[in-house]
């Protein structure tokens, strides 16, 4: 309280004046409630809309995917000889990673990486009776890939039980072949390579590409139909920074040598619709700013105009240029904080009555972190937009002033 | 004796300084007040009267001439070290009294003190209330200035410049608009802190009943001292030989 004692006489009079021209200072408190209500309403409902975005972004994919890297034509160039090339884009066959289970290795051992999943995918074609469906085969390790895709979370009959023999399938793929669980499915990954499992979970993700398509099976019986026994074809990982994704993406293909492609690249049309939102909320919230101080600015205006002759008994009496000065940035301050306090708690009511009342679409979270800031911003928007009147009445001239009726 | 507590020389004062409206309304004034003095400031209206006595209390600038306070020149000084002498040296009565209104009546009277030095302490506290209690005001306290009588007004004025202990009391026609009675009263008041604290005391009166009854009256006229005489009529005072 060393603020408060070494200022009292300001703080006294600040505050007597302010609680005397009771209706003004109202008006005014009114006015930045509404403005910082505004922006603490609006900063919460756009956070909690892009988290769910990214959330349910997140939820169906890994944050990095780690992948051989692509094969090319090597063209060799012998210097000063000129080379005509005709490079006919080589295929890209289903590979396995070279060495996974050292690069595995590798990667748990990073702190930043959260969890690492080897999986290997690959197209096959789904059968029961007469009817067919294109499927994409992904075999995996069941507690590994849990911990990046909690499938058992989104589950709507079964259990996720993926070992030899046993299929967990997407609802839209168990529609249209009309199955349920403990039926059996065909799944045919080319000649020779067929196999019949029976299905024990069916899950929905809310993906319709990965409900129509995703056929999750064990690892190693999707190496066989595959044919690339012992092979996995990507490894999956999350990490705990979820926006730092690109750039471990970026360290890992320099630690690896293999491609590693992160949720930010994949889904960069995301990020920027993300991106122009913040902007615009910065700019909502930048003009509210400045209509709020230019309403402080002209309220102390005419509370300096109208304590002319204060000003001047203060100066008479022999009050320094500084402590009017003082006075009246305090002024300014106190309307700033008071009125976001209340605007800030106001903002945080919105979002209840928001999530209670309003169309449920998604939860925005209570962040009280969001108060301290604008209230913070707001009582510095109060002292700055109080410094040009409060000048002025500083710098009046006291023989003048006291005459002023 | 000892060292003036005012002293003037050769004190001009214009306004509108560069403009065609440029006009001067003192044209070198000098003058001294002791310790102890009680001197009436008389002289038509427009004389100078209020500019002069907002030059002693340093409210104003001098276009020209040197004012020594309580000794120090003050010409050079700096506004903040102005102000801080002002707050220390001088008390205010001004003819429309000019308390703050948001304020109480003991506030007001602290006003002076806390400016300076911030909360106050409970001797300051009770020097304000025993002023209170001398000016009549005893039980007023915590009334506002809009609760109370404008004579009573003037009375919280005169705590209020007294609660420094100011070495001058300026006083800007105290008792203008103020009925006979009450404007006796104030005026003995002034008398009485004269002799009780030795302040000297500079008052502008209109009243030249109330003038008789200082123990010096100053004449101004059109911005020049045309009279500086000791009053014949009054009671001589144990300051002055
Ligand atoms: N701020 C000012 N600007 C211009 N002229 C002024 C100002 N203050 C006072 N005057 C003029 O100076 C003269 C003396 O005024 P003042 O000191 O108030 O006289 P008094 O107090 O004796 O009635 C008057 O003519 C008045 O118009
Ligand atoms: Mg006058």
């Amino acid at each position: 309280m060393r603020l408060f004692d070494s200022l009292w006489i300001e703080w006294r009079i600040a505050l007597r004046f302010l609680l005397d021209s009771r209706l003004q200072t109202a008006l005014i408190i009114v006015g930045i409630a509404v403005g910082s209500a505004v922006v603490v309403f609006i900063t919460a409902l756009v956070n909690g809309l892009q988290d769910n975005l990214i959330d349910r972004t997140l939820g169906t994919q890994a944050h990095v995917r780690v992948l051989p890297p692509d094969e090319v034509n090597q063209i060799v160039r012998e210097p000063g000889v000129i080379t005509l090339v005709l490079d006919t884009p080589r295929e890209q066959p289903l590979r396995s990673i070279i060495n996974w289970q050292a690069v595995l290795a590798t990667l748990d051992q990073q702190a930043d990486i959260r969890a690492v999943s080897p999986l290997i995918s690959g197209p096959a074609l789904a059968r029961r009776g007469q009817a067919r469906a294109s499927v994409a085969l992904i075999g995996i390790v069941p507690e590994r890939y849990e911990r990046i895709i909690s499938v058992s979370d989104d589950l709507i009959a079964g259990e996720f039980r993926v070992e030899a023999g046993y299929a967990v399938i997407g609802t839209e793929l168990a529609r249209e072949l009309g199955l349920g669980i403990g039926d059996k499915l065909r799944i045919d990954a080319g000649v020779e390579r067929q196999a019949v499992v029976r299905v024990t979970g069916i899950f929905e993700l809310g993906v319709r590409e990965l409900d129509s398509r995703y056929v999750y099976l064990d690892l190693k019986q999707v190496q066989t139909l595959l044919d690339l026994p012992g092979g996995v074809t990507q490894i999956d990982l999350a990490i705990d920074k979820i926006f730092e994704a690109s750039r471990v993406s970026e360290r890992l293909t320099r630690l690896t040598g293999l491609e590693a492609e992160s949720w930010m690249e994949k889904n960069r049309e995301l990020l920027n619709a993300l991106e122009s939102q913040t902007l615009s909320t910065q700019i909502v919230r930048l003009f509210v700013a400045i209509s709020v101080a230019f309403g402080i600015a002209s309220v102390m205006a005419v509370s300096v105009v109208q304590r002319t002759r204060e000003i001047g008994i203060l100066r008479a009496m022999g009050s320094p240029r500084q402590q009017i000065l003082r006075i009246f940035l305090l002024q300014g301050g106190l309307v700033g904080l008071t009125g976001s306090s209340i605007g800030g708690a106001i903002g945080l009511g919105l979002v209840v009555v928001f999530n209670e009342f309003g169309p449920g679409l998604f939860y925005i979270p209570l962040d009280f972190s969001l108060l301290p800031s604008a209230v913070a911003i707001a009582t510095l928007t109060g002292i700055l937009s109080a410094a040009l009147p409060a000048r002025r009445g500083a710098t009046y001239d006291p023989a003048v002033a006291i005459r002023y009726v | 004796m000892s060292d003036p507590i005012l002293q003037l020389t050769g004190v001009r004062k214009a306004f509108a300084v560069g403009t065609p409206a440029e006009v001067e309304v003192l044209h070198g004034l000098d003058l001294t007040l002791d310790s102890g003095d009680f001197a009436a400031l008389v002289g038509p209206s427009g004389s100078g009267k209020s500019t002069l006595l907002n030059i002693i209390g340093l409210l104003d600038r001098p276009t020209a001439g040197e004012l020594h306070l309580l000794g120090q020149p003050t010409r050079e000084l700096s506004d903040a070290d102005r102000t801080a002498l002002r707050n220390r040296a001088i008390g205010f009565v001004f003819q429309f009294h000019h308390l703050i209104p948001a304020f109480n009546v003991l506030d007001n009277v602290l006003m002076p003190l806390m400016i300076r030095d911030g909360k106050p302490g409970g001797a300051e506290i009770d020097r304000a209330r025993a002023l209170l209690a001398e000016v009549g005001l005893g039980g007023s306290e915590l009334k506002k200035p809009s609760q109370i009588s404008g004579g009573q007004q003037q009375r919280v004025a005169i705590a209020r410049a007294l609660v420094t202990e100011p070495a001058l009391l300026l006083a800007d026609e105290p008792t203008g608009n103020l009925d006979t009675r009450t404007a006796e009263t104030v005026f003995a008041l002034l008398q009485r802190f004269n002799d009780e604290f030795g302040c000297a005391v500079l008052v502008v009166t209109h009243d030249p009943r109330l003038a008789a009854s200082c123990r010096r009256t100053i004449e101004l006229v059109d911005g020049q001292i045309v009279g500086d005489q000791l009053t014949t009529n009054s009671t001589p005072r144990r300051h002055r030989p």
